[in-house]
């Protein structure tokens, strides 16, 4: 057990170390001098040369990489080229708004992800189940940046019951836990529930109807075991697969906020992640991106580790 | 009248003709009798009809309208749905919403497509030699794409356009490697497991060698679930292309594409808000169809019930 | 006297299994350690021991599908390997082929029949009209009406024909030797009877070498000429069929023999129980190996490993008990051969 705790951490620092090695690659992917943003255009070559010494261009990459990596372990990811505000102040304000869309939305689709899918399983086959299935093919179908704006047009636009835009009226620093400021939450969590909870109840139908349907189940049966405990029995073993697979989504829920945060204006990584990308703000583009991914890097072991927990047949392989 | 075809002697006719179709059936091969379960199954039909009828009108769309995709009229903007001569509206520049619907799924349609196909053939190369060659060829190439595995798929993909830029071929390039990783690790694994089964040995043992056993042995068995694996990723690489587009990382106006349609009828979302969110229906109706085909095409591949 | 069919000397295969963070073995599964044996032309060699005992292995071994650490391979005196001056794996494969025991798992799903037939022939070269020839007639020698099988695939055919098909898949490549590795293992009764007397045919009408490899004691019996006892990745016994049966001098093939149910209510014997599973190959007791499931077992077992001792002409048996002034208190002669084993031994 503890020997693979301690291989599975060992193995985090070449991943971590490759995806911050991605990130930085990013602004070489990037045609064009990455500092066009800040040298204008007309700049004699003197004040091109002394700009390119003072962000460090000029040094070997790998120097660079080596002296950005220091830095960013240390909290420092740089400052942004378009506000000339270091860029992790930005982006742990945004974190926070992000966290908390997020969460909402997990909370949302997965509560009703294992509902359907339970509710398949047990039903498999039947019209319950074929309803299930279809809602959960409809859930990660759908673009859910287009659900977004259906969302507007009927919630906002029709019946004007929920804003369409922002985080709080008067900006996000208002944001608190009452309904004034609760609402501008709906509508964005609601559209990011819909792909996890496609996925989870496809996830927890399969799980749950396999088990539901395995020799040891019905020994229990036949044992004369009451549903009640055998509901229990079911959800321990679904559980370890459920798990992951929920991980999983709640790191997508993170990394991929972008589109929904951009349709409905929510002040969180993704928009951030969107105002850098059109400001060729590169420092903040990769600030952004490597929180992010250090963060799935970082729920990915976690999700590893409460599975080998869970699930002693992990451990072995 | 012949004898034979009394009561008696049909029936023996009826049982040449069924053990005959049998054994049409025995020998029709594989890849025709998914074919045969595919063709039955209605919903894989009617989803494979809408989406030849979607790439039938965006190939065929020169012909189908009257209208230039790119070009209105000020007089006509912003025109409800049912307006004559523009069924579905015009958008907030004047121009046919049916035309640019049309037109736009020749985008849409390749960006959905053809990542998931180039990111096929390279990661199914990348999967099988890891998966055959084992030893240090397997956990270079998968280690490579661990990493690529540590971002999210909408992040990656995002994280690569920006850099890139805007446009069509970049946005292109993002997605094919975003879907290489994933497949070349279904690849890798089907691969393993069927290089162990005993016809593989069998096969060494008849001397063959590495690439014969490759070619008749291995691609037969792995190609057909990796081709299933693939097609479920159309549809979410529908979405993502379209969401690059949205986001502006895709291709560039006045180009017709849903993505970049619905973020420009966005402005309008107040004025005519169903005309406004006609190119995400469309991105919508292809993903789901091509969802279920996928899954009638996983159904109709388990021959073995 | 001629060479033997095939010769085997000394066969060994270590597995690492896991290593540790510098790289070095950690866990090393010593899953055949020095296992020699040979056949005569024309005769069938049984090896039997219980699952895990290596004789997969060694049979994977000897194709070359694995390649061995150590050891040689004699085929009519000729040794074979993939080291320079001898003769080449390659032909070796083509002498000898192999009959696997999952008679799904060994045929292309993919593939009709006659394309599995034809595949090795097409390899050695072969025309295409020549190997469908060939395919058409190894069926027909199999018992199976080529008419009807040739355009099948393996999901239409039933364990015993799909075994069939196997062997007339081995039989393609022109074997000297067959390597049967639980061939009819998985198969019904009735069926296995079909398919062993069908390899008793081949044997004869083809001149083959069987290497009959199994579990199943009573199979072996009536198939083999000479057996093999296999333990824990070594031979511990070797000798003409009847001998072994009859009169075995290994206190584990005792216990193998007696742990197969009588046929007759009359002649059931006291049980010698084999306490436990077999101890794990990785790490393999010292001294003899069997030594700590033995009731004769002493202090001498845990300290030195036996050699195999002839103890009648053609049988071989790896146990102190059989070796002059081994140390151990017993003779093979203290113990009467006709009966199984003393009271105090059974449990």
């Amino acid at each position: 057990m503890l020997s693979f705790v301690f291989r599975r951490l060992l193995y985090v620092i070449p991943i971590a170390l490759a995806v911050a090695a991605v990130c930085f690659s990013l602004v070489h992917l990037a045609p064009g001098d990455p500092l066009t943003a800040v040298i204008p255009p007309d700049a004699p070559q003197e004040v091109v040369a002394a700009i390119t010494r003072a962000y460090g261009m000029d040094r070997p990459l790998v120097v660079q990489f080596g002296s950005w990596l220091g830095r960013a372990v240390q909290g420092d990811l740089g400052v942004s080229v378009a506000t000339g505000r270091p860029v992790l102040i930005d982006i742990q304000r945004a974190l926070g708004n992000t966290l908390l869309l997020a969460s909402a939305a997990a909370v949302l689709g997965f509560g009703i992800g294992i509902l359907l899918g339970v509710v398949a399983a047990v039903h498999i086959g039947g019209p319950i189940d074929r309803v299930a299935t279809a809602i959960a093919i409809t859930g990660v179908s759908i673009p859910h940046y287009w659900l977004g704006l259906l969302l507007v047009v009927v919630f906002s636009v029709y019946l004007d019951w929920l804003p369409s835009m922002g985080a709080a009226s008067g900006g996000s620093a208002n944001w608190g836990w009452n309904w004034d400021s609760l609402r501008y939450l709906v509508l964005p969590a609601v559209t990011m529930s819909f792909i996890p909870m496609g996925i989870v109840t496809r996830t927890v139908r399969a799980a749950v109807a396999e088990i539901l349907h395995s020799e040891f189940v019905m020994a229990l049966r036949a044992k004369g075991m009451g549903s009640a405990r055998i509901a229990l029995h079911v959800g321990k073993n679904a559980a370890p697969t459920i798990m992951a697979v929920m991980g999983l989504q709640f790191g997508y829920l993170l990394g991929g906020s972008i589109l929904v945060e951009t349709v409905f204006s929510w002040p969180g990584t993704g928009y951030l992640l969107n105002t850098a990308i059109f400001q060729r703000d590169i420092p903040l583009l990769q600030g952004v991106i490597l929180v992010l991914a250090m963060f799935f890097v970082g729920l990915n072991l976690l999700v590893d580790l409460l599975q080998s927990f869970a699930d002693p047949r992990i451990r072995r392989g | 009248m012949d004898q034979s075809l009394g009561p008696q002697g049909l029936q023996s006719r009826v049982e040449e003709y069924a053990e005959q179709a049998r054994d049409i059936a025995r020998s029709r091969g594989y890849w025709a009798t998914v074919l045969h379960r595919l063709l039955r199954d209605p919903v894989s039909m009617a989803c494979a009809l809408v989406l030849l009828t979607l790439i039938l009108l965006a190939v065929l769309a020169p012909w189908l309208t009257p209208y230039n995709p790119s070009q209105g009229s000020m007089l006509n903007r912003l025109a409800g749905i049912g307006t004559p001569g523009h069924w579905l509206g015009t958008d907030g520049q004047g121009r046919d919403m049916l035309t640019r619907l049309m037109y736009g799924g020749r985008y849409s349609l390749v960006m959905g497509i053809m990542p998931v196909l180039i990111a096929f053939f390279i990661g199914t190369a990348m999967g099988v030699t890891a998966g055959f060659v084992g030893g240090w060829a397997n956990s270079l190439i998968m280690r490579t794409t661990d990493v690529f595995f540590a971002f999210p798929a909408v992040l990656l993909a995002i994280a690569i356009s920006g850099a890139l830029g805007a446009g069509f071929v970049n946005a292109m390039v993002s997605l094919t490697l975003v879907f290489i990783p994933p497949i070349a690790r279904v690849a890798e694994g089907v691969t393993t497991a069927v290089r162990h089964l005993d016809f593989v040995e069998a096969a060494r043992a008849s001397g063959a060698g590495a690439l014969t056993i490759i070619r008749v042995h291995i691609l037969g068995n792995v190609l057909g679930p990796v081709f299933i694996y693939a097609t479920s990723l159309v549809s979410v690489c529908m979405i993502l292309a379209a969401g690059l587009s949205f986001l502006g990382l895709g291709v560039r106006p006045p180009a017709a594409e849903w993505g970049l349609m619905l973020n420009t009828l966005r402005q309008s979302l107040y004025v005519q808000p169903w005309v406004s969110v006609l190119p995400g229906a469309m991105i919508f109706l292809t993903s789901l169809c091509f969802n279920l085909l996928s899954d009638g095409l996983r159904s109709a591949m388990d021959i073995k019930r | 006297m001629l060479p033997p069919a095939l010769e085997v000397l000394d066969l060994k295969k270590h597995f690492v299994t896991r290593k540790t963070l510098l790289g070095k073995p950690d866990r090393v599964v010593r899953a055949v350690d020095g296992v020699s044996f040979h056949v005569a032309r024309g005769q069938t060699l049984g090896v039997v021991g219980e699952s895990g005992c290596g004789k997969s292995t060694t049979a994977r071994l000897l194709m070359h599908l694995i390649e061995p650490d150590a050891g040689r391979i004699r085929l009519h005196g000729r040794e074979y390997g993939n080291v320079g001056g001898l003769k080449p794996v390659s032909e070796l494969r083509q002498r000898m082929q192999m009959v696997f025991q999952d008679s799904y798992a060994s045929l292309n799903p993919r593939l009709t029949i006659e394309d599995s037939i034809a595949f090795g022939p097409r390899i050695q070269g072969q025309s295409r009209s020549e190997s469908r020839q060939l395919a058409r007639d190894l069926l027909d020698q199999v018992g199976l009406n080529p008419d009807s099988f040739i355009r099948r695939y393996p999901h239409e055919l039933s364990g015993g024909q799909r075994q069939r098909v196997n062997i007339a898949r081995a039989l393609a490549m022109k074997p000297e030797i067959m390597v049967l590795d639980e061939a009819v293992s998985a198969l019904d009764k009735s069926v296995q009877a079909q398919v062993l007397n069908l390899l008793s045919d081949l044997k004869r009408d083809f001149e083959l070498t069987y290497l009959f490899i199994s579990h199943d004691l009573n199979v072996v019996q009536y198939i083999s000429d000479h057996v093999v006892v296999m333990y824990l990745g070594q031979v511990v016994e070797f000798g003409p069929v009847a001998q072994i049966y009859e009169q075995p001098a290994h206190p584990y093939t005792r216990a193998l023999l007696d742990a197969v149910p009588a046929q007759t209510p009359n002649s059931r014997k006291a049980h010698t129980v084999l306490e436990g599973d077999p101890p794990n190959p990785i790490d393999p007791p010292a001294g003899c190996r069997f030594h700590p499931r033995c009731p004769f077992a002493e202090p001498i077992c845990a300290e030195r490993e036996p050699v195999p001792v002839r103890v009648r002409p053609e049988q071989e048996s790896a146990c102190h008990m059989v070796a002059p002034q081994s140390g151990h208190s017993r003779h093979l002669t203290m113990i009467p051969l006709t009966s199984t084993l003393p009271e105090e031994a059974v449990a």
